[in-house]
């Protein structure tokens, strides 16, 4: 088990390899849908300083506002990362990003935004939401809840030990693309 | 095996919304209210994994090879399932499309039970018990209550009168990512050389397995309709994931077929969230249907792991039953 805390230097992340298991602690920014088509069309200055060397988690939250007008997370798995394939390997390099935490891994073009910035895709459990919200230590702030509701909008919290499995790394590994390759090798021997 | 130690019955019913000693009245059925015992229904279910999905976990857990990715996963997936009883929080943060089947004697007003199960479902997102997760199509906009903003589309109900006089009220919290992998067929299709037969069908199911790899989080449930038109084959498929792990399918042959391939699905290699390993699916269910000649439609509905689904039973002069 390999432990990181961002921000994450370049070579800690290039150090990382496919099947790596990972406890992760420090800034995490959560971003999914509208986030990313945002961050990809309108390029906002304001999130520089909060992305720079950290770490994107596609996912919504089920959050709840405490009496003294804090925020905290209820369940917090990932969601289905290929839905930001188009715009994934644009913010990584546009904002410095070192890793993609989500499930169900991306693809081609995101894997070459990973190994030109040095950046991976980190692979959480998904539906582990109950497991995953023990892990945020705090939620430091949110952006733009009022624009795209609370699942879309940019939470950025701090986590501590939150376990990931590296399933894209910057050299182009990808154990997705295995994982498709074999269990189609088999299907065809299945239907034959 | 791994450890998965729901809390206890007793505890359950303390948590309870519903008052203690609360016993249904059915002798003035147009006067029914199921509102409270709908929202208790919603928070068993976000919170509480059924048990037949639990040991299907955790037999898939004691199959995989000792600390390996699949069983890690399958591990961790075990210990969300006991931190999400013992908080009384979401199993998983995306509750999903909310979705009820209600069955009732003659006499109950549709229009009010309706009414009632949107009252609770609205009271459970403001519990944190659901995520706002109802969005206009075009603009993505969310009211934040989980109500159709355009018609009353969501929740999803679907009523059926029958003969008992009992009122029993199905609930499936059923995910996007696991929705999305779904998939419906049009037999023959000449790309995966399936004919109009169990033989093609079976091809189908296998490439839809194969193409969803993790992303519907796996281990999967599948609920596959043979037949129907393109509406009710996959309504079929959705209501076919209700049916318990353990429960056999009533025609034998159809059980044999959902066993083996079951087994023939958990030598893909797909495994737990796609990182490789020999549980793919926690089971398959098939129902075959109706056709209009012209039409063969496979529809296949897939489940993630978090299988969250449980029935009401109100009968009168009883406690509310929850299975």
């Amino acid at each position: 088990m390999i432990r990181l805390t961002t921000p994450i230097s370049e070579s800690d992340i290039r150090a990382l390899k496919v099947g790596d298991e990972v406890l992760l602690s420090g800034r995490v920014v959560l971003s999914r849908d509208m986030g990313h088509k945002f961050m990809v069309e309108e390029k906002p200055e304001w999130l520089r300083p909060i992305l720079d060397e950290a770490v994107i988690y596609h996912c919504g939250p089920v959050v709840r506002k405490e009496p003294d007008g804090s925020w905290s997370f209820v369940s917090s798995g990932p969601t289905t990362s290929i839905r930001e394939e188009p715009y994934q390997a644009d913010v990584l390099e546009t904002y410095r990003v070192r890793g993609v935490i989500g499930k169900g891994g991306m693809g081609a073009k995101t894997s070459a935004g990973l190994q030109k910035v040095g950046a991976c895709y980190f692979h959480a459990t998904g539906g582990a939401g109950a497991l995953i919200a023990e892990r945020v230590k705090q939620v430091v702030d949110v952006k733009m809840l009022e624009e795209f509701g609370s699942p879309e909008a940019f939470w950025i919290i701090e986590v501590e030990d939150f376990p990931l499995v590296v399933t894209m790394d910057s050299l182009g590994g990808s154990l997705h693309e295995d994982v498709l390759a074999e269990s189609q090798a088999r299907a065809k021997a299945l239907t034959a | 095996m791994t450890e998965c130690q729901l809390s206890s019955q007793e505890t359950v019913e303390s948590l309870s919304v519903l008052p203690k000693d609360w016993q249904v009245d059915l002798r003035d059925l147009a006067s029914l209210d199921i509102t409270l015992s709908t929202l208790e229904l919603i928070r068993r279910t976000t919170s509480r994994l059924p048990q037949d999905v639990i040991d299907a976990l955790a037999r898939g857990h004691a199959k995989e090879a000792q600390a390996s990715r699949a069983a890690n996963t399958l591990g961790t997936m075990l210990e969300n399932v006991t931190l999400a009883d013992h908080h009384v929080a979401p199993l998983c943060q995306d509750t999903g499309t909310v979705i009820f089947w209600v069955r009732h004697p003659f006499g109950v007003s549709q229009r009010a039970l309706k009414q009632q199960i949107r009252q609770a479902v609205v009271e459970a997102t403001k519990r944190s018990w659901l995520r706002p997760n109802c969005v206009a199509a075009l603009s993505g906009k969310n009211a934040g209550n989980n109500l159709d903003p355009f018609h009353e589309g969501h929740p999803v109900i679907h009523f059926e009168e029958w003969d008992q006089a009992e009122v029993e009220v199905s609930i499936m919290l059923k995910g996007g990512g696991c929705e999305n992998v779904g998939a419906q067929y049009r037999l023959p299709e000449a790309s995966l050389g399936a004919g109009r037969d169990l033989k093609g069908v079976r091809k189908c199911i296998i490439d839809a397995v194969v193409k969803a790899q993790g992303q519907g989080c796996s281990p999967g449930i599948l609920g596959v309709a043979i037949g129907g038109d393109r509406v009710t084959g996959y309504e079929k498929s959705k209501e076919l994931l209700l049916r318990r792990l353990d429960a056999p399918n009533p025609d034998p042959g159809m059980d044999a077929f959902e066993k083996a391939l079951a087994e023939d699905l958990n030598t893909l290699g797909i495994g737990p969230m796609g990182y490789g390993g020999r549980t793919t699916v926690l089971g398959v269910a098939v129902e075959e249907m109706f056709r209009h000649p012209a039409s063969f439609y496979v529809s296949i509905s897939y489940m993630c792991w978090s299988s969250r689904r449980m029935t009401l039973r109100l009968q009168n002069a009883r406690p509310a039953i929850f299975e």
